[in-house]
């Protein structure tokens, strides 16, 4: 058992609701949707998201972003959002088997983040078809 | 084909742009058009990362991109033409002479701006700005992705938020 029962240490920044889509589905699996804060884009400009971003960061400690899209506003905000602080990983393309080995492996900093990573491209396949 | 869009959108390159403007209208190159970012090597890289290597991508300032306007104009793939704000469109329209319309794909909250669609927030000052783009000649109005209807500026001006 390698869970941590503290707050988030890890922001999921998403176009509409699908960070809190996600955060959603990781509590109902492991129980652990609190290590994730989820951020969204919707009602803010670029300069708005970034200060948002830049608050979830600092003021969770996180050491990890999970985005959507890698030309997405919320990619861009969170690299703006983190460009001094270098100990912050951004991961693009975020996927629930991403976020469920990040949170049950206890992960953290950029060693999680290419961990996770690994684990969210590995996930993505096509099933092969069924004979009828 | 050249350029099938002037845009005045407040996240520059994001999905909408890339994805939802990109992919039916076979998007080649994007013109962005900030003073800022034009001088700025790691921001012209953030934005560079995120786009597919198929799409070429400019920096420009107001000044470059109406100097090279005739060129991104006569390309034969199509592009798109972003600016950040309402000034920005304005200053190169009234630079180049040469743009007739004009998209309003994301101007979003910020403190002073009162809401008109779902992505258009408007200061007084930006209403009268467009007023007068428009009365300039240019056809203005508001489309955050081709798979909405395009919104009139008459519209737009007289919308509460919905």
């Amino acid at each position: 058992m390698t869970s941590r029962a503290t707050g988030p240490r890890a922001i999921v920044a998403a176009h509409g609701d699908f960070a809190a889509g996600l955060i959603s589905a990781v509590q109902m699996i492991t129980g652990q949707g609190a290590a994730f804060r989820a951020v969204s884009q919707v009602g803010l400009d670029a300069a708005s998201l970034e200060v948002v971003m830049r608050e979830a960061v600092v003021s969770h400690g996180a050491t990890v972003v999970f985005t959507d899209l890698p030309a997405g506003s919320c990619t861009i905000a969170a690299r703006k959002a983190t460009r001094d602080l270098p100990d912050v990983a951004v991961v693009t393309g975020a996927n629930l088997p991403m976020l469920l080995d990040f949170v049950m492996k206890d992960g953290a900093g950029r060693e999680g983040a290419e961990r996770a990573a690994a684990k969210g491209r590995d996930a993505i396949t096509v099933a092969p078809a069924v004979q009828a | 084909m050249s350029v099938v869009l002037y845009r005045i959108d407040d996240r520059l390159i994001h999905g909408q742009v890339v994805v939802g403007w990109g992919q039916p209208f076979n998007i080649r190159f994007i013109v962005l058009v900030d003073d800022a970012v034009a001088t700025s090597d790691w921001e012209q890289d953030l934005y560079r990362a995120g786009v597919p290597p198929e799409m070429e991508l400019f920096f420009e300032s107001v000044e470059g991109a109406a100097r090279r306007l005739p060129e991104f104009e006569g390309r034969a793939d199509a592009g798109i033409v972003l600016a950040g704000d309402i000034a920005t469109m304005q200053r190169l329209i009234d630079a180049s002479g040469a743009i007739h319309k004009v998209n309003l794909g994301g101007i979003h909250h910020r403190v002073g701006r009162s809401p008109k669609l779902r992505y258009v927030f408007l200061t007084a000052a930006e209403e009268q700005a467009l007023l007068a783009m428009a009365e300039g000649g240019v056809s203005v109005s508001a489309q955050d992705v081709p798979a909405c209807e395009p919104v009139s500026l008459r519209a737009v001006l007289a919308g509460s938020g919905a």
